[in-house]
C-alpha cells in the first residue's frame, strides 16, 4: 500500500520514528504538547512519549535554545520547534556564539547535536514577522548545517538524517508547503543526505536553482517556458544550503552554460550571490550569459495585503530564464 | 502578594474606598468605551469569518484592563500594545479603521494619530517592554511629563527582554508602567506551566520596584492603581509592575482553537456570570442610577454606528500597491532597492528565442 503524505505529516512521522527509535530524542518548544504546535508538527507526540520527551517550555527561545545546548552536550538529542523564523531572533545569541562553535571552542571535546526546526517563508498571509526568509543569517556562520526541504518525501528523509547528525541543524520547514500538496512517502525510517542537492528535473538550455517554496515556482517556470519557448531547463532543489552541493551546481552549468537562482529571501547577501560565486570559481568559462537572481527584494517582507508582490513569481522567473537564454 | 486589589466587586459593589478619585462622568465613560471596543473586537471576529480579514488576536474578557489603563493616560504618553491590545490603542485614540486596517493586511493600519504616541502593535513576545524603558528614559532625560506604558502577557514574562526592562528601569528610575494582562494562558501553555513564580507581580521584587497584582475584570481597580502609579512615575519616583489578573473567552488567535488545551465551555460560562468586565460596571452604574435599558440600547446603536463607518472608511482605504514596499525602508533608498523597484514595476515580457 503506497500511502501520500503532506509535508506536516512527513515531519510529524520523522519525529515519532526517531522518539521511537533513539531515547535520547527530546522535543522542546512553546505549545508543541497539547497543542501539538502552531502548525500541529508535534500532534499527539506528547501522549505518545510523555511531557519529558515533548517538553512544553515557557515562552523563552533564549531558554530553550541554551537549554537544548546543554542538554546535547550531556547526552540528549534536542529537537527544538521555533514557532516561526522571525520568533528565533531572541535565541539567535544562543545560535551562533554557541551552538554553531562548540566544538571548535572545546576542540572536539564537547558537540550540539541538535536540530531547531522553523516554519518559514511567505505565501500564508501571516501577519507581520511570520513570513520572513533569512536563511542567509544561519548559513553564514560557520558550524551550522542548514536545510531547508521542499516536499513531504525530503523533509521526512532530511529532517530523520538531520536528528542523525552530530552537529547543530538549522531545519527550514516551508510554510506555504506544509498542506499544499501530498507525495507518496515510505513507512520505514530512511535518511535524505544532508549537502545533497536533487535534480529534479533534467534540461539542456538553462540551470533553475531553488529551495523550499521557491522550488515549485522554479518547476512551473520550467513547464511552462518549455512549452511556450520550447526552452529545457534544469530545475535543481539545493535542499541543503549549508554545505552547499557544489558538484551539482557546476554539473548542471557546465551542461546548460546559463544559470537562475531563485530565492524568497531578500536580494541583497542571500544566498543566490553565494551561488553565482561559487560558478564564478569553477565554471566561468563554461557560461554563456551572466547568472539571473529572481529573489524577493531589500525590504521587510510586506504585510498581506501585497505579499504576493514581494514574492518571486514563476512569471518574472520565466522572465529571468528569458534574459539569460537572449543574453 | 498573591491577594488581588480589587475595588468593584463581581455583584457590582464597592469593596474598597474610590478616594475621591472617581467621578460619575469617568465611570459612565468606562463602561461606553467598554461596550465600544467588545463590538469592536466581536465584528473583528466576523469580518474574519467572512474572509475581509486576516488572523485575528481577540481580547473579549479583557476590557476592564485595556479600557481602565488606557483611560488613565494623558495625551502626551507613549502606548506599546501588542497584537492583542487595540482595546487600549483605540481608547487612547487610535482610530478604529486603522486598527481594522492593520488586520486586513495593510502596513497603513499602525499610523498613530499625529498627536499621539501609539506604537504599532508588537509582534514579537515582550521585545517592545525595553523599548518603553527608553522613551520614558527620555521623557525623563527631558523633563517631559510623560509615562510610558508598555502592555504584555503573562508568556512575555519568561522572555529575558521582560527581565532586561525591569532591571534598567529600576537602574535608571524612568517613568514606565509595566501592564501584565495575565490571561492564564500564553497561547496553549498555563501559567503554572510558565512560571513556578506564584504571581509575576511578584518578580518586582527581584529589581526592587513597585509591583501590584489587581483584579484585572475591575475597571476601578485597574485604574485607581494606574493613576497611583503614574504619580509614582512623573513625580521621579520610578517604574510599577501591574499584573492585571484577566482571562481572555475566546480563542489566542481566530488561527487557534482552545478546546484543545482548556475547558472553553465551563470557564467562559462562570466567568460571564460572575466576573464579566462589562456586567459587574452595568450592575454598579445601575444600582446608581446611572444606567438603564434604553441608555443600553442607546449606546448599542451609537457604537454599532461607529464600527460601521470605521468599518467603510477602512474598506474603502486605497488598496496598497506593489511599490509601497519599497516606501520608507530608509529615509534615501539605497540604489540597490531603487534598481529592484524599478525591476519590480517594470512591464514585463522580452521575446526572443535563444541563440
Ligand atoms: C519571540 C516570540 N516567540 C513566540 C511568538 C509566538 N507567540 C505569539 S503570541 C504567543 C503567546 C503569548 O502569550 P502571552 O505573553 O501570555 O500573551 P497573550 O497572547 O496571552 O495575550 C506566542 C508564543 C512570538 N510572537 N514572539
Amino acid at each position: 500500500m503506497k500511502r501520500k503524505l503532506t509535508m506536516i505529516q512527513a515531519i510529524t512521522e520523522a519525529m515519532d520514528q526517531k522518539l521511537a527509535d533513539d531515547s535520547r530524542i527530546m522535543l522542546l518548544g512553546e505549545d508543541i504538547g497539547v497543542n501539538g504546535g502552531v502548525f500541529r508538527a508535534t500532534e499527539d507526540l506528547v501522549h505518545k512519549y510523555g511531557p519529558d520527551r515533548v517538553v512544553d517550555t515557557p515562552l523563552a527561545e533564549a531558554g530553550i535554545i541554551g537549554a537544548a545546548i546543554g542538554l546535547a552536550m550531556n547526552g540528549k538529542i534536542p529537537v527544538v520547534e521555533i514557532q516561526f523564523l522571525a520568533f528565533i531572533y531572541p535565541g539567535f545569541e544562543q545560535i551562533v556564539s554557541h551552538a554553531a562553535r562548540m566544538r571548535y571552542r572545546t576542540r572536539g571535546q564537547y558537540h550540539v547535536p541538535m536540530v531547531i526546526r522553523t516554519p518559514y517563508g511567505a505565501g500564508i498571509r501571516g501577519p507581520e514577522l511570520h513570513s520572513e526568509s533569512v536563511e542567509t543569517f544561519f548559513a553564514h556562520v560557520p558550524g551550522l548545517k542548514v536545510v531547508a526541504p521542499s516536499t513531504p518525501y525530503d523533509a521526512k528523509g532530511l529532517l530523520i538524517a538531520a536528528m542523525e547528525d552530530p552537529d547543530p541543524v538549522i531545519f527550514l520547514e516551508p510554510t506555504k508547503l506544509y498542506r499544499a500538496f501530498k507525495q507518496e512517502v515510505p513507512e520505514e525510517m530512511y535518511r535524505v543526505p544532508i549537502g545533497k542537492a536533487k535534480v529534479v528535473q533534467e534540461g539542456s538550455d538553462v540551470s533553475i536553482f531553488a529551495w523550499g517554496a521557491m522550488l515549485r515556482v522554479a518547476e512551473d517556470a520550467a513547464k511552462q517556458i518549455e512549452r511556450e519557448n520550447g526552452l529545457s531547463c534544469e530545475v535543481i532543489d539545493l535542499r541543503t544550503l549549508y554545505p552547499l552541493d557544489r558538484d551539482t551546481i557546476i554539473a548542471s552549468v557546465k551542461k546548460t552554460g546559463r544559470a537562475v537562482v531563485v530565492h524568497e529571501a531578500h536580494k541583497t547577501a542571500g544566498l543566490g550571490a553565494e551561488i553565482i560565486s561559487i560558478i564564478n570559481d569553477e565554471a566561468l568559462i563554461y557560461m554563456k550569459a551572466p547568472v539571473k537572481r529572481i529573489t524577493g527584494f531589500d525590504v521587510p517582507v510586506p504585510q498581506f495585503s501585497i505579499e504576493d508582490d514581494y514574492l518571486p513569481t514563476a512569471e518574472r522567473v520565466k522572465d529571468g530564464i528569458m534574459e539569460t537564454a537572449t543574453f | 502578594m498573591s491577594s488581588l486589589y480589587q475595588v468593584l466587586s463581581p455583584a457590582g459593589e464597592l469593596v474598597s474606598d474610590l478616594k475621591g478619585l472617581l467621578d460619575e462622568a469617568t465611570m459612565i465613560k468606562m463602561y461606553e468605551n467598554m461596550v465600544l471596543v467588545r463590538q469592536f473586537d466581536r465584528k473583528s471576529i466576523n469580518l474574519q469569518r467572512q474572509g475581509r480579514m486576516g488572523t485575528y488576536a481577540p481580547f473579549e474578557g479583557q476590557e476592564a484592563s485595556q479600557v481602565g489603563s488606557a483611560m488613565a493616560l494623558a495625551p502626551g504618553d507613549w502606548l506599546f500594545p501588542t497584537y492583542r491590545d487595540h482595546a487600549a490603542a483605540i481608547v487612547h485614540g487610535q482610530s478604529m479603521a486603522r486598527v481594522f486596517l492593520y488586520w486586513m493586511g495593510h502596513m497603513e493600519g499602525s499610523i498613530s494619530p499625529k498627536h499621539l504616541n501609539i506604537m504599532p502593535p508588537c509582534v514579537p513576545i515582550a521585545t517592545q517592554m525595553v523599548h518603553a524603558v527608553g522613551t520614558a528614559w527620555a521623557s525623563k532625560l527631558q523633563n517631559e511629563q510623560h509615562v510610558s506604558i508598555a502592555y504584555f502577557g503573562d508568556g512575555a514574562s519568561s522572555e529575558g527582554d521582560f527581565h532586561e526592562a525591569l532591571n534598567f528601569a529600576g537602574v535608571f528610575q524612568t517613568p514606565t508602567i509595566f501592564f501584565c494582562q495575565n490571561n492564564g494562558f500564553a497561547i496553549s501553555v498555563p501559567f503554572s506551566q510558565q512560571s513556578a513564580s506564584k504571581t509575576i507581580a511578584q518578580r518586582s521584587a527581584a529589581y526592587d520596584i513597585p509591583g501590584v497584582r489587581i483584579d484585572g475584570n475591575d475597571i476601578f481597580a485597574v485604574w485607581l492603581t494606574m493613576k497611583e502609579a503614574m504619580q509614582r512615575a512623573l513625580e521621579g519616583k520610578g517604574p510599577t509592575l501591574i499584573e492585571a489578573v484577566t482571562f481572555r473567552y475566546g480563542a489566542h488567535t481566530t488561527a487557534d482553537d482552545p478546546k484543545k488545551y482548556r475547558d472553553q465551555e465551563i470557564l467562559s460560562e462562570e466567568w460571564r456570570q460572575e466576573r464579566d468586565p462589562l456586567q459587574r460596571l452595568r450592575v454598579f452604574l445601575e444600582n446608581q442610577g446611572l444606567w438603564n435599558e434604553t441608555k443600553e440600547d442607546e449606546l448599542m446603536a451609537h457604537v454599532n454606528e461607529q464600527i460601521d463607518a470605521a468599518l467603510v472608511e477602512a474598506e474603502s482605504y486605497p488598496k496598497s500597491k506593489p511599490e509601497d514596499m519599497f516606501k520608507h525602508v530608509y529615509a534615501e533608498p539605497s540604489w540597490m532597492a531603487t534598481e529592484q523597484e524599478s525591476e519590480l514595476v517594470k512591464p514585463s515580457k522580452q521575446e526572443g528565442i535563444p541563440a
